[in-house]
């Protein structure tokens, strides 16, 4: 059937850089335990160290910053349950139990967000507009002396918008609350520098900057109250047992090695893709809208509401064909729910449920582009040929 | 297990998506015998079905549609125009989701609730006809009760359960999968559980 394989999902994972790779088969060998005295662990020690310092650098930090973790989501959930423990001398702000965060957080953090209601704190969850953008005054209304902590997310994994992580930190700051962002879809993406945003936490993951899946690092500033997720052992100076996925740390670094590389050019090379695909889909296909922020947003993320035509039927068609898109709705995934991100946003619950998103990375071509846009038009027609949604004389008719 | 390559769904489900079956073409309905429609926009599935009706024979001699919803839906509504191509009408109201999973090669758990809509517009597509043909008195009413919506689960699903050997919720509950997801069903199944067992067993 489809000879072609494109992918066009690049925010869920991607694949690992070449460079990556053979850093990691030259690695296989080192087993040792880092924590162990002998020659074995040592070098392995050294090498994690190493590993340190390029994450550390890579986003400004100071090497004793960064402590390595099992994913983005573990990191994230260990800087929000940091800020529920009723014990004085490991939590950050016992007496300070709410949290504010955003309605459109990855999962990671909205589940443990509800979670620590039932362990006693306070959660607060941010609008958004139609963009996807946070809104700062509704922010200041809610910062108050019981705010511990405020997590918002550097750039939104659905529709891509990028939230201006400094202004907020400082807001945040001046009513002496702690600031998280879970930056998995920013760094490696656009400049990251936790001076310049000033964020107490920062939360990343290797797997979606061309990296090994499983491991991510947490950003932990300096004389910040921490307390681990993880216990039983000394490793990462304690806050987070277990012994360190070495070969997936190594992978890490050689991934944030390669973006330092690589991301000043690739920017507009993406850019542009991402204006030729949804210049392509505006004038081949009508009754559709483009969903997040016009300038402030991925560059290689394009979401999109196709009117009349359920996401995951236009998921598995282009499958079908040798393309790998994602589903704003979560149908696929065994929810009739549509995307959170998305009615946050204010979009029609019928639009949400139509919706794709295209993300785009280093390996994306214009070639590629191009025969998504040859596909999708008659992909959406065919779909909306058979949809309810255009019955009798015009959208809609029917079902009002 | 799924096998790398292979689909969530089955070869049946897959072939009816890949090529769905009597999509009514264009929007006029005219020339059908009867028009049903279920579901709505906002929920993610919404589907119709015309039927063209043999008078003398009470057969249905062709069935069409149209479906807003996910492969599962496009496929089952596909799947279920082809079923009822000459059967009578009496059985083409008896049509199950059921058996329109087993036709499918069975479905994923959380998708069979995309199979229900297909059958409902079915059994709206013949009270339709009935009311257009004057013969009102034999529109009939849901003859199923849905008990669980999260799980599709009937009334009549809940007897063979019962016939099958479940005796307390637990079993029903392992057989049927009833009020597994929200659990908002489950005064109503147990008390069916209990009248069903009574009928049956008389327990
Ligand atoms: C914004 C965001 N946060 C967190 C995560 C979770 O990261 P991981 O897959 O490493 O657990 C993801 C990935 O899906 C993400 O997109
Ligand atoms: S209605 Fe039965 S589980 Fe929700």
């Amino acid at each position: 059937m489809a000879d072609m394989k494109v992918y066009f999902d690049h925010n869920a994972t991607t694949p690992l850089h070449p460079e990556v790779k053979k850093e990691m088969i030259a690695s296989m060998e080192m087993f040792g335990n880092p924590s162990s005295m002998h020659a074995f662990g040592r070098e392995a020690r050294a090498n994690v160290e190493h590993a340190r310092q390029q994450v550390a650098d890579f986003i400004g930090a100071k090497e004793q910053e960064i402590v390595f973790v099992g994913s983005g989501s573990e990191a994230n959930n260990t800087v929000l349950s940091l800020f529920v423990c009723a014990s004085s001398q490991c939590s950050p702000c016992s007496k300070r139990n709410t949290i504010i965060t955003t309605k459109i957080e990855h999962p990671c953090v909205l589940e443990t967000a509800e979670c620590l209601v039932h362990r006693g704190a306070t959660v607060k969850y941010l609008d958004v507009d139609r963009y996807g953008k946070i809104d700062l005054d509704q922010l200041a209304s809610l910062l108050n002396d019981n705010v511990g902590l405020v997590s918002v997310m550097m750039a939104n994994n659905e529709i891509g918008t990028i939230q201006d992580i400094a202004t907020i930190t400082r807001m945040v700051h001046e009513n002496g609350a702690y600031m998280h962002t879970d930056a998995v879809q920013a760094v490696g993406k656009l400049p990251v520098d936790v001076r310049t945003l000033g964020v107490d936490f920062l939360t990343m993951s290797a797997h979606k900057i061309y990296g090994p899946k499983g491991v991510g690092a947490l950003f932990v500033k300096q004389g910040i109250p921490y307390c681990p997720l993880i216990r039983g052992g000394h490793q990462e100076h304690g806050r987070r047992a277990g012994t360190e996925n070495t070969l997936g740390i190594l992978g890490l670094a050689k991934a944030v090695e390669m973006r330092a590389i690589e991301m000043p050019a690739e920017e507009e090379r993406l850019l542009h893709l991402k204006q030729v695909l949804q210049q392509g889909i505006e004038s081949s296909i009508d009754h559709i809208s483009i969903n997040g922020h016009p300038t402030d947003s991925l560059t290689g993320t394009l979401n999109v509401s196709f009117e009349g035509v359920e996401g995951e039927s236009i998921l598995l068609y282009l499958d079908l064909e040798g393309i790998a898109v994602s589903t704003g709705s979560a149908c696929a995934s065994g929810s009739l729910d549509p995307s959170h991100v998305l009615l946050a946003t204010g979009v029609d619950a019928e639009f949400a449920h139509g919706s794709i998103r295209f993300s785009m990375g280093r390996d994306t071509t214009l070639q590629e582009v191009e025969y998504l846009l040859d596909v999708l038009p008659r992909t959406i027609q065919k779909i909306r040929n058979m949809s309810t949604a255009y019955i009798k004389g015009g959208l809609h008719a029917a079902s009002r | 297990m799924l096998q790398a390559g292979e689909w969530a769904y089955s070869e049946t489900l897959k072939e009816h998506f890949m090529n769905p079956k009597n999509i009514l073409q264009g929007e006029n309905t005219d020339d059908f015998d009867g028009v049903g429609m279920e579901g709505n926009l906002q929920c993610g599935d919404q589907m119709m079905v015309v039927i063209k009706v043999d008078k003398e024979k009470d057969i249905i001699t062709d069935c069409q549609w149209k479906t807003y919803g996910c492969a599962s839906a496009i496929a089952s509504t596909s799947v279920l125009s082809e079923m009822v191509k000459g059967r009578t009408i009496e059985a083409a109201f008896n049509i199950s989701p059921k058996e329109v999973a087993q036709e499918l090669g069975g479905l994923p758990d959380n998708k069979i609730h995309c199979s229900v809509l297909g059958d409902k517009a079915l059994r709206a597509a013949i009270n339709n006809y009935y009311t257009r043909t004057g013969q009102e008195d034999k529109v009939k009413q849901e003859q199923v009760k849905i008990v669980c919506q999260c799980m599709n689960i009937t009334d009549h699903d809940i007897e063979d359960a019962v016939l099958e050997g479940a005796r307390t919720y637990l079993e029903l509950q392992e057989r049927t999968k009833c009020g597994t997801v929200c659990g908002q069903c489950k005064e109503e199944s147990e008390a069916l559980l209990e009248k069903y067992k009574h009928i049956h067993f008389g327990a």
